[in-house]
């Protein structure tokens, strides 16, 4: 499959209305190991992500990729916001000057983005993160599984975190008594590979 | 629960425009992004000194800009961090080119998003040191946590080095001072009760009719356990010992003490608790030569108290006592 800008703006379009849609429920998820707003500073974020998006309509997938890390990191706060926005711009960098991905292309880039997020927070696997959704996600991609395994595997990394503790974040206060609840970035990062599936 | 808003989205920008009506002689307030300054800034000659966090701690930090203290705040959305371009701008507009000490809570958005504006400040050749807060007794520092969360200590740091930089002291002095207040400071909270965030209108959480979360932190994240109610003097107690014993603190060692309200607690009941922990303080040996009590570093309308011991030397007993004024505290001038 190839991805062309007008895919890339779809999926960021889909990820921008599921962070609206489910908002209340990211942010009870992070009520319960956090404080309360990974679904408010998302849908904040990437309502300005899209509002740019239509205004400076970039030309090529690596223009539109760090116009949505660099709005994600002016505009969400908090940890997802470096976070999150790391992981665009690392994809960015990787993308060149191609007019659109293939496959290969994409895997190639979001392993990028994975690498920049475990980087910056250094997180690993096992330690209740969006890394936990991420890292099967691109390794199913890398092994040219396809979209919707890849959105299977980061729907199971999230349903793994539920009884892990936390390592990292406000979630690590929690110790024991965050057992039972799935991570909230886990869950937004499980969102974005549904919309890619989507596509 | 009811509040006084008009927008959820529009509570930190209504909240400053308000400060800057309030205290138009004392500090200037920027939209777009956020951030608070001297009204004076940039001070020649000086070291600038910024810090920021999410809203919702009020007057922290906006509170503490102003002579001899901060020169510039950068309030994020309710309990979320300021971010990278927002910090880099305010550091920016207060740099007078003796190089900036960036004072950073413990909290990974906050390490996260004020290392990104220090490297975007020092790829434009500004210096800046950074000191991460972490005095809360109540989290366990290991490899398997974000490690320690700053609370308390934050205010007394800010103060500290804010007389210092004030005085003319180099960015090497400051950011060493700030990372000796750290060092010697512990602290620990209590609440009897969740805060409620405006922006979502959400509790932070759910205790019973008898219950308060001990070890509390200050966006409400849970630290140690959920114990029963007890009196004054006997939570004090538990407050204090666990941060006696961390530092350690020994007989005969000069402290301040600071007894601080999470916000709905009024000041009836802190001076009760500071009763309670200057008594605990003499009983162990200590001379408290330096006391504040209020509400400096709030969480929202959370029903509760921290406690913070500094363990004095010199040089912070001097710049303690110099001159401050901004919105929150003044004296000595």
């Amino acid at each position: 499959m190839e991805y062309s800008l007008n895919a890339l703006n779809q999926w960021i379009v889909c990820a921008e209305h599921q962070f609206k849609t489910q908002l209340a429920e990211l942010n009870a998820l992070d009520a319960a190991i956090g404080d309360g707003d990974h679904g408010s500073n998302l849908a904040r974020g990437f309502a300005k992500v899209v509002e740019k998006l239509q205004a400076e309509k970039p030309a090529t997938p690596a223009a539109l990729l760090k116009l949505v890390g660099m709005t994600l990191i002016s505009s969400v706060g908090g940890a997802s916001g470096p976070l999150y926005g790391t992981f665009f711009l690392e994809a960015a960098k990787v993308a060149g000057d191609q007019l659109q991905l293939d496959d290969a292309g994409l895997a190639l880039c979001l392993q990028a983005g994975l690498a920049g997020i475990q980087r910056l927070g250094k997180a690993e696997p096992g330690d209740k993160t969006m890394v936990d959704a991420l890292s099967p996600a691109v390794s199913a991609l890398n092994h040219q599984a396809g979209l919707e395994m890849a959105a299977q595997k980061a729907r199971e990394g999230r349903d793994a975190t539920i009884p892990m503790i936390a390592h990292k974040g406000r979630a690590s206060y929690l110790g024991e008594r965050a057992i039972g609840h799935a991570d909230p970035g886990a869950t937004s990062a499980s969102l974005l590979f549904d919309c890619l599936a989507k596509l | 629960m009811k509040q006084l808003v008009n927008a959820p989205d529009q509570v930190v920008t209504e909240a400053l425009q308000g400060m800057a009506l309030a205290y138009p002689d004392l500090i200037r307030v920027h939209e777009n992004p956020h951030y608070i300054v001297r009204a004076d800034a940039p001070k020649n000659g000086k070291v600038a000194l910024v810090s920021g966090g999410g809203s919702g701690h009020e007057p922290m930090h906006g509170g503490f800009v102003g002579l001899g203290m901060l020169d510039a705040a950068c309030p994020g959305a309710v309990f979320t961090s300021p971010t990278p371009d927002q910090i880099q701008e305010a550091s920016a507009a207060v740099h007078a080119g003796k190089g900036i000490l960036h004072i950073v809570k413990n909290y990974t958005g906050d390490v996260l998003n004020f290392q990104m504006a220090a490297e975007l400040l020092q790829s434009d050749g500004i210096e800046v040191r950074t000191v991460i807060m972490d005095d809360d007794v109540a989290v366990k520092d290991s490899l398997y946590t974000a490690g320690r969360r700053g609370v308390g200590a934050t205010v007394l740091a800010e103060k500290i080095c804010g007389g210092a930089a004030e005085a003319g002291a180099s960015l090497d002095e400051v950011a060493a001072l700030c990372s000796s207040v750290n060092a010697s400071a512990r602290s620990m909270g209590l609440a009897l009760g969740p805060c409620t965030n405006p922006e979502t209108g959400q509790a932070s959480f759910t205790l019973g009719e008898n219950e308060i979360e001990f070890g509390i932190g200050i966006h409400g994240e849970p630290g140690r356990q959920r114990i029963p109610l007890q009196s004054a003097d006997t939570l004090t107690e538990m407050l204090m010992i666990p941060i006696l014993e961390d530092l350690p603190f020994k007989k005969g060692d000069e402290i301040l003490l600071f007894v601080n309200g999470l916000g709905a607690t009024p000041l009836l009941e802190q001076y009760i608790v500071y009763r309670a922990a200057e008594t605990v303080a003499k009983k162990h040996g200590l001379k408290v030569s330096r006391r504040l009590v209020g509400a400096y570093m709030t969480s929202l309308d959370m029903a509760g108290i921290s406690i913070t011991l500094l363990r004095l030397d010199e040089t912070m007993r001097q710049y303690w006592d110099a001159p401050v004024r901004s919105p929150a505290l003044r004296w000595g001038l």
